[in-house]
């Protein structure tokens, strides 16, 4: 175990993203923060949180902290196709990025966390991530550390005995909760009446997303705000080709393993095969096979790859995908689980390179600062 | 459900969502095989359309490839799965085999129901080539199943001078049409089902499969069988009765007297209610909660399919409806009639959609 205390990462993320958001300030096109009541937010346990975010103490090599899939320079994702955690252990699934995971109903790919809090224990335990065997190495650590036994008295009024995760969750969740980005050049122009704020490609393509393209369906535009989530979970045919013609016995097969006590964290995440299963390996609902949770479309120009498997390379990938209906190519099988949402687009070429063009029309200047700032930094 | 199970489910967690897998449900709550307890599936309505060659609509052959995947998934295998009828659209060999082959993929003995979408171009010779009888019964584990063809119609009207068997299948394929004739199950068939059930013991259930509803719900539509009085007078002795039946397209279900009914969903496309059509009564069960609005971005919203759990003789109906809630219509052995679950509670049902 590291004895050294993790400077670097805290630090430079004060430069990278800047100040914190005041708290209550709520960026253009977004909705206020939706606070739980057991947990309100304080600057110290914001920063509390910060520092536990970013502590690769909590991993097994002590090489791998939430940040190391979640990186503030990359937009909080790690633009791989699946996370590598402890050891360079792969998972089956793509680090969705932290910015706006706040306006969630639920966390992770299937929704199998119902609060950043609990989502926030899973990954240090889990055997491709963390790699611990379970919470205890990390209680030991924050309770050897002056500072954060300083910090977590003043932020829950415990003494190192009383320390427990369920307070590693709410700061990080705090944390987690000021990681928001609105104000998109779409905001400017959709929200704020800045008839300059999207080029005319983008404007075309806003029209694609609301119209022919059908994405406005699932990735939500409202009155006064915009989430691009319906908080729902959609098979759109990614990942089909794996399972074609296996899905009846991966499905028999993972239930038995989970009545018999199998963690679904850690299974989804360590069988290719049972993490395809999608929603369905948390709901059991027939109808949740190979379903996945509506990621939000804000910032997406810079979490590529995109889907929960990482499938997809780019944006033109992706836009791709959708015009076939949910395929790869045009001809490929369809998934009979299929969303009934989906089907083939008979996009033009134009209107693709708009729909694309509009996408990037949802990057936050606080978030493409960051990004570019480390971009920078490293060379 | 009986008190057994529900006390059962109570001890074991919350209710077995509709949807979700019937894990050993029935052989875990009664410990070991009772003779009455069984699960089957029930697909119908698919309405097969034949466009050309072999090309036929994708929306509906998506629907039944669904409900095939979805009901493979089903662990322990259901007993056998029950086809409600209206497989094909206009009842032709292309639509017909085209139907079948679809249903090849899916797990476990199927028994098939005569649908008018099935019978009017030939009156079901293509249909009984393929898959035997219309109207036939069975035995299983101490239940009596009786298969109806409920779509036949007045002679003269089947018989008179057609331009051509496809100008008749046209004029029964359409709604609200004055040109219609109603359906019924016929005096031939009756007169079957009376002897039919003659060897059959008071206490033994019954479940009847038809595909219009046996009951008088709304003429228009066809949600209507002519002789719904005479059937239901037949199947009158028995302790219990259940009828399921397609066409409808919509969750219906109803109690009269001894009989409990159960429309199933089709896997094609919803029909509205009768009661968004005000231009003639329609006598809609009062116990049925109509479903939500269908969402027209899902085309598979408001379709769907389900597994029936067969319970000391009454049925639990649990529809699987993606991209919708999931609902369970079960028989409350209180009050004497099936009920949903959830959503039977005024107050308690869905609201419409709100965004688009």
């Amino acid at each position: 175990m590291l004895q050294k205390l993790p400077t670097v990462g805290a630090l430079s993320l004060a430069l990278l993203c800047g100040p914190l958001p005041a708290l209550g300030d709520t960026p253009l096109g977004l909705p206020p923060v939706p606070i739980p009541a057991d947990n309100p937010q304080t600057p110290a346990k914001i920063e509390l949180g910060d520092r536990l975010f970013n502590d690769v103490r909590f991993s097994a090599d002590g090489k791998v902290s939430c940040a190391t899939c979640h990186d503030p320079s990359k937009a909080f994702t790690d633009n791989k196709p699946v996370s590598e955690g402890f050891k360079g252990l792969r998972g089956t699934r793509n680090a969705p990025t932290v910015i706006n995971a706040a306006y969630m109903e639920t966390q992770f790919w299937d929704g199998r966390e119902p609060s950043l809090e609990a989502q926030s224990l899973q990954p240090p335990i889990n055997p491709v991530e963390g790699g611990l065997e379970n919470h205890d190495p990390i209680l030991k650590t924050i309770r050897n550390d002056p500072q954060y036994v300083q910090a977590f008295r003043e932020v829950f009024q415990v003494s190192p005995d009383e320390i427990t995760m369920d307070h590693v969750a709410k700061a990080i969740a705090s944390f987690e909760r000021t990681r928001i980005a609105g104000n998109s050049p779409f905001d400017r122009w959709y929200f704020g009446g800045e008839e300059d704020a999207m080029t005319e490609a983008q404007i075309r393509g806003f029209q694609v997303f609301v119209g022919q393209g059908r994405c406005v369906s699932c990735h939500q535009v409202e009155q006064t705000q915009a989430l691009f989530t319906d908080n729902r979970f959609h098979n759109i045919g990614v990942g089909f080709k794996n399972i074609q013609g296996r899905v009846a016995g991966i499905a028999e097969q993972f239930l038995q393993a989970k009545a018999e006590g199998a963690d679904v964290d850690k299974t989804v995440l360590t069988d290719p095969d049972a993490s395809e299963l999608g929603r369905f390996a948390v709901s059991e609902d027939m109808t949740d096979v190979a379903a996945f949770k509506t990621p939000t479309l804000r910032n997406i120009e810079l979490t590529a790859p995109y889907m929960h498997d990482g499938s997809q390379e780019t944006l033109e990938d992706m836009v791709e995908f959708y015009n076939n209906g949910g395929r790869v190519n045009p001809d490929d099988p369809v998934s009979p689980f299929l969303s009934g949402g989906i089907r083939p687009l008979d996009l033009s070429d134009q209107q693709k390179e708009d729909l694309i063009a509009f996408l990037k029309a949802l990057t936050s200047p606080s978030v493409a600062a960051a990004t570019k700032s480390a971009a920078n930094n490293a060379q | 459900m009986s008190m057994k199970r529900r006390d059962f489910l109570k001890t074991g967690g919350a209710l077995l969502a509709a949807g979700s897998l019937p894990l050993s449900l029935v052989e875990v709550a009664f410990g070991k095989e009772s003779p009455q307890n069984f699960t089957f599936a029930f697909i119908s309505d698919s309405h097969i359309t034949h466009i050309k060659g072999n090309e036929f609509v994708r929306n509906w052959d998506m629907g039944l490839k669904r409900a095939i995947a979805e009901a493979n998934l089903m662990t322990p295998r259901p007993d056998f799965i029950i086809y409600g009828g209206d497989i094909a659209q206009l009842g032709t060999k292309e639509e017909i085999d085209h139907g079948l082959e679809l249903m090849g993929a899916l797990r476990g003995k199927v028994h098939y129901v005569m649908g008018e979408h099935d019978y009017y171009v030939d009156l079901g010779d293509y249909w009984r080539k393929q898959l035997g009888p219309d109207y036939y019964s069975f035995d299983h584990k101490g239940v009596h199943f009786v298969v109806l063809n409920s779509i036949v119609t007045y002679d003269e009207w089947t018989h008179q001078d057609w331009d051509s068997p496809m100008a008749r299948m046209k004029e029964m394929a359409r709604l609200d049409n004055p040109n219609g004739s109603p359906f019924m199950v016929g005096p031939t068939q009756r007169e079957w089902l009376r002897k039919d059930l003659e060897k059959v013991d008071r206490d033994t259930p019954i479940v009847v499969l038809s595909h219009s509803p046996l009951q008088k719900i709304y003429k228009g539509w066809n949600f209507w069988t002519d002789d719904a009085e005479e059937v239901q007078a037949l199947l009158k002795p028995f302790n219990k009765v259940t009828v399921l039946y397609g066409h409808v397209h919509q969750i219906q279900y109803n109690q009269i007297g001894n009989i409990s009914f159960h429309a199933v969903m089709a896997t094609a496309w919803p029909w509205p209610y009768p009661s968004t059509y005000s231009q003639e009564a329609s006598h809609l069960p009062k116990l049925t909660v109509e479903m939500n609005r269908a969402d027209p971005f899902f085309e598979r919203d408001a379709t769907g399919w389900q597994f029936i759990n067969m319970d000391s003789g009454n049925i639990d109906v649990h529809y699987t409806l993606p991209d919708n809630s999931n609902r369970v219509v079960a028989f409350n052995e209180d009050k004497g009639h099936p009920e949903d679950t959830k959503y039977q509670a005024e107050g308690n049902q869905i609201p419409p959609q709100e965004h688009y």
